[in-house]
């Protein structure tokens, strides 16, 4: 499927390679979001699955490709995407409560040298009352579970108000409670006509959460509707060899097979 | 002894001191410098009469009152500055930095006193300053990304090579006749013993000058420092704000100097921010309070350094700060060591209370359990089952047990049996009941294997609160009758049998 | 210009210098301490003004002495603080050593407060930033500073450093490398370190004495680094880190001499020269090393190397 660059799809990746010290981590990507899609990034470790997010937000050079957002470059659409980075990526002890990360998806808004008002403090909350823990707005960060920072990051994104989200990992690690209160947030912004591509890695709920599927392992081995593209066919040709994951794979599949 | 004394400082400076060819000159130079202001044998340690410590503190002194406003003044300003560096993780990068601002100081002060002038100006010395720093910071960045020298030695290279050529260009400076070098000497090490007005409005409005882009970008430093990765993301200038901060390091380095000196000037900058954080848990607040503390450390070390002749302002001012910071981190109520331990002493006391009470209401249920639907009695139960009941020593079983008759749970115990009061009964039943709850919760919402769920049952219902305990209660619903407990959803393990089955 | 003996006995004492720091340099390097390095040099002042203030008397013993001590206590207390204080490793770091050296200020100039010779401008200026150099200093009739006297300290502290990593490289090596692999092996990777601060402090105090502080921590970091570079065999890079300091120690004297004519002026520090030759080497050999140069990496093949893709691999991706 060749891609077409239109303005209407979210993402657009044409040719992508990024190498770090000229070993190559994804290439030769070629890519089409379609607008309104719940998409899931499925691959083993070090596939480059973040890489691929990452270099889509210019936030790692490329060594080829041409990466566009509703048809223009990223730089200049920077108000319609919105980004969960892995929780990891941050020392969560740093001073400032969960309404104050939140804020920063408004910053922007806020203007430069101006303060913080109370007005985005509310905004904040109501992004948090939007992921369930509005109760926890003025507590410390380091002072919450996993799950619950997990939100305030999932808050963050939507404070944003874009309309194409990428996050990475959401799902890492999290509780039960949390990962209910993602999915739903997710089904909530497709019902919105928002389009989310999501970097997964529990093959057993692929089928459940995902309508759109992308198997990556350094390239794309397909990218498609969740029912065409999950193949055991397809992941084996992700995930390579005689994994026991594949066993798991194959009987997610019959499980969401069974589901449809 | 007025001869070793001239003896050791001689010693001293020719350790210390310049080529050889240069020392005769000026160690006789300094000698006299020295002895026409030292006067007598031997100083004698004496604080001044409390009327002059008053004058100075109080800002009433007219020598010393400027100095110790601007440095102040200095310290609010690096308290900001020094909050957003330590939060960034970069308190070493700015000692490298502010050791390689040296050589762009001795640099424009060359071109500044060439072009005529004194040289002093304190813009192009910010400029040098700013100018070989922030090209220190790049150096270092440009060497751990390129190569597999890792970022603390380049740091280290990066400040010792910076400094030493700085060293070598203020000696050229320096030992050349001709040359009024002492300007620039004075600067660097600071010694204002008094300051002149225009000399006071111009540190002070730099400081000030910091101080305001300080609070003008909180924000956007404090996404810098947290989560420079979504910054980027919206659009923030990510490299330019940490290029800004490293030019406000540069620039409280140069204004510092005068009160501080070069060396230091990074704990004027670290240490108050570190100190303010044991303090609180937001950001604005740490920022204040940084600069308080940077402000309380510059006046009390500024004031000492007046009144006691021969202290260098630079050591009092950071011993001061170093004074709070200890202090801070004894007791500060948000992060200070005092309070963690009391509270963790606490915990282990409530924990210990909760599971003495279970244990013994555990085994009075292995004896008298009937039905599930009958009351327990509250009967004595056996000691030495007790003991091996769980795992905790005979000495620490006891502590508890004292601890229980104290806090009238206990009725009596001695080495043979232990009996509940009515109220330690209550509570014994209503701690076995959230126990239980909560394991049954962990069960069947949580997929934990049953033979696991003891220990996360032990460490989180300690921390319910009553409000949790009745969500527990509703989560599951009519599965519980609400008066009875639920039996344990694990074995004990009791070795052996009970010890003295027979009636008490 | 003409050689003098003068000249000889400055470079052969900057050369022992140099040889007794890169060896624990390439330690601290190595296991990323680099910023200690420079924190025990600070810090080792109140130990020095203490020896001297409760002996009266510069003799080494005491000194040495309380040097080690405050190299131990500042690794001690930057952990403490950081573990206890929950604070940054590098601030804890930075606030211990900059108290540390004010304390040492102080009580120096309990030591010397009648000469009314500021402090600052002697002690602390000049243990930083006066120039300080003592090679030659026979010519100050009546107040000698032996010229051997220093360059004995120094072999001294040479032939301890080469003694204790010779006698325990194997363990040094291992913690170096791999902490936790030393440990489960039974070597005590917290007495390696200790013993590593401990000789750093020591051969702080010993360069201190002869050639002053500044290029102590240039000497204990660049050569090292710039050996690094050039090979990967722990024994060859002690060995070029020692040659390197030596060769910046006769560069940094040779251009002592010949720099300041050249550019109108009358002299400068030696030991900041140093610093600079060390600096330059180091470049030099950044820039052009054989096989971790950045010349060499920016142009040897700009191709990425594309592995080959087959269908049954059995690895997921190269690393």
């Amino acid at each position: 499927m060749e891609p077409s660059h239109s303005a209407s799809h979210p993402l657009a990746i044409h040719d992508l390679t990024v190498a770090y010290h000229r070993k190559p981590v994804i290439w030769d990507i070629d890519l089409d979001i379609p607008e309104g899609k719940l998409v899931g990034v499925i691959g083993p470790n070090g596939a480059g699955k973040s890489t691929l997010i990452k270099a889509c937000m210019d936030l790692i050079p490329r060594a080829s490709g041409e990466i566009s957002i509703y048809g223009k470059p990223y730089k200049k659409q920077r108000s319609l995407v919105g980004y969960v980075p892995q929780r990891e990526s941050v020392d969560w002890d740093f001073p400032v409560s969960a309404q104050d990360v939140v804020a920063m998806g408004l910053y922007r808004k806020v203007g430069w040298f101006k303060p913080v008002r109370k007005k985005h403090l509310d905004k904040a909350r109501e992004m948090l009352s939007h992921v369930g823990i509005e109760h926890l707005a003025e507590r410390q960060i380091s002072q919450l579970s996993g799950g619950q920072q997990q939100r305030v990051f999932l808050a963050r994104a939507l404070a944003q108000e874009a309309k194409f989200y990428m996050m990475d990992e959401p799902f890492a690690a999290v509780d039960a409670a949390t990962e209910r209160a993602i999915v739903s947030l997710l089904r909530e912004l497709k019902n919105q006509g928002k389009t989310c591509m999501v970097v997964h890695h529990d093959l057993a709920t692929v089928t459940k959460y995902f309508d759109w599927v992308v198997l990556l392992n350094m390239r794309i081995v397909d990218a498609g509707p969740t029912e065409l593209v999950f193949t055991e066919e397809n992941l084996r040709k992700t995930y390579g060899g005689k994994l026991s994951l594949l066993d798991e794979a194959a009987q997610a599949m019959r499980h969401g097979k069974s589901h449809k | 002894m007025k001869m070793f004394i001239r003896v050791l400082a001689l010693v001293l400076l020719v350790l210390f001191v310049s080529h050889p060819t240069a020392v005769a000159s000026q160690v006789h130079a300094e000698l006299a410098h020295g002895s026409q202001l030292a006067g007598g044998p031997v100083r004698s340690f004496e604080l001044p009469p409390w009327e002059d410590v008053k004058d100075v503190l109080m800002l009433r002194n007219y020598n010393t009152k400027l100095v110790v406003l601007s440095t102040m003044i200095l310290g609010v300003a690096s308290g900001f500055v020094g909050s957003f560096l330590l939060l960034r993780k970069r308190s070493l990068m700015g000692d490298a930095l502010s050791h390689a601002c040296l050589p762009g100081i001795v640099l424009l002060f060359i071109i500044m006193a060439s072009a005529g002038g004194s040289g002093k100006s304190l813009g192009g010395l910010l400029l040098g300053a700013s100018l070989t720093g922030i090209i220190g910071v790049g150096v270092v960045m440009l060497i751990s990304s390129t190569s597999r020298v890792k970022d603390d030695a380049a740091m280290g290279i990066v400040l010792s090579v910076f400094f030493g050529i700085g060293i070598a260009m203020m000696t050229m400076v320096q030992k050349t006749p001709g040359q009024s070098s002492a300007g620039l000497i004075d600067f660097i090490y600071g010694k204002a013993a008094s300051m002149v007005l225009q000399d006071f409005v111009l540190l002070s409005g730099v400081a000030v000058v910091i101080a305001a882009l300080c609070l003008l970008l909180m924000k956007e430093f404090a996404l810098l420092c947290f989560d420079q990765t979504f910054g980027k993301c919206i659009g923030l200038p990510v490299y330019l704000l940490d290029v800004l901060l490293m030019v406000l390091v540069a620039a409280v380095t140069v204004v510092g100097m005068q009160a501080v000196g070069l060396i230091l000037i990074i704990a004027y900058l670290v240490t108050p921010a570190a100190t303010a954080r044991f303090w609180t848990d937001n950001l604005r607040v740490m920022l204040l309070l940084s600069a308080l503390f940077g402000a309380m450390s510059g006046w009390l070390g500024a004031s000492l350094s007046a009144l006691l002749p021969g202290m260098p302002a630079g050591a009092v001012i950071v011993l001061m700060a170093a004074v709070l910071f200890i202090l801070s981190m004894l007791f500060g109520t948000s992060r200070g060591i005092l309070k963690r331990v009391i509270s963790h002493r606490q915990l282990k006391i409530k924990v210990g209370r909760q599971h003495m009470l279970r244990a013994v209401y555990e085994l009075i249920e292995l004896r008298y359990k009937t039905s599930a639907k009958l009351s327990l009695p509250n009967k004595p139960i056996h000691y030495a089952n007790l003991l091996s009941h769980r795992t905790w020593s005979a000495a620490s079983l006891g502590n508890l047990l004292r601890r229980g008759k104290r806090e009238d749970h206990i009725e009596k115990f001695d080495g043979m049996h232990v009996s509940l009061t009515e109220s330690g009964f209550g509570e014994a039943a209503r701690i076995t009941r959230n126990h239980r709850l909560w394991e049954i919760f962990l069960i069947t919402h949580a997929d934990i294997a049953p033979s696991h769920v003891d220990r996360d049952a032990d460490s989180v219902e300690h921390v319910l609160s009553p409000e949790m305990v009745r969500e527990l209660e509703s989560a599951l619903e009519a599965k519980i009758d609400t008066q009875v407990i639920p039996p344990s959803p694990h074995e004990f393990f009791v070795a052996g049998k009970l010890e003295g089955e027979k009636e008490l | 210009m003409t050689w003098m003996p003068a000249d000889t006995s400055i470079v052969v004492v900057g050369s022992l210098c140099a040889v007794a720091c890169a060896l624990p340099g390439c330690f601290m390097v190595l296991r990323r301490m680099s910023m200690m390095g420079d924190a025990i040099s600070h810090a080792v002042l109140p130990g020095l003004a203490l020896g001297f203030l409760l002996t009266g008397s510069r003799a080494s013993l005491p000194m040495f002495m309380g040097a080690a001590v405050m190299g131990l206590l500042t690794a001690y207390f930057t952990q403490s603080i950081s573990k206890w204080g929950k604070v940054d490793r590098g601030a804890a770091m930075g606030i211990t050593f900059t108290t540390m050296f004010a304390l040492g200020l102080l009580l120096i100039v309990q030591a010397t407060d009648h000469v009314d010779i500021d402090p600052g401008c002697v002690l602390y200026g000049a243990l930083e930033l006066t120039p300080f150099n003592t090679f030659g200093v026979i010519e100050m009739a009546g107040y000698i500073i032996d010229i051997p006297r220093s360059a004995m300290v120094l072999s001294i502290v040479l032939c301890m450093n080469l003694g204790v990593i010779i006698l325990l490289f194997k363990e040094f090596k291992i913690s170096a490398y791999d902490p936790e692999l030393a440990t489960t092996l039974g070597i005590n990777a917290q007495l390696m370190h200790y013993l590593l601060m401990a000789m750093v402090a020591v051969t702080t105090v010993a360069a201190f004495e002869s050639v002053g502080s500044i290029i102590v921590i240039a000497m204990l970091v660049v050569p090292a680094a710039t050996a690094q570079l050039l090979t990967d065999n722990l024994k060859i890079m002690l060995v070029i880190s020692a040659v390197v300091g030596v060769l910046a120690a006769v560069m940094g004297h040779i251009s002592a001499i010949i720099v300041p004519p050249m550019l109108g002026f009358d002299g400068t520090s030696t030991s900041g020269m140093i610093a600079g030759s060390a600096g330059l080497l180091f470049m030099f050999v950044w820039l052009l090393a054989p096989r971790y140069g950045l010349l060499v990496k920016l142009f040897s093949s700009r191709k990425i190397e594309v592995p080959e893709v087959g269908i049954s691999r059995d690895s997921a991706c190269p690393k």
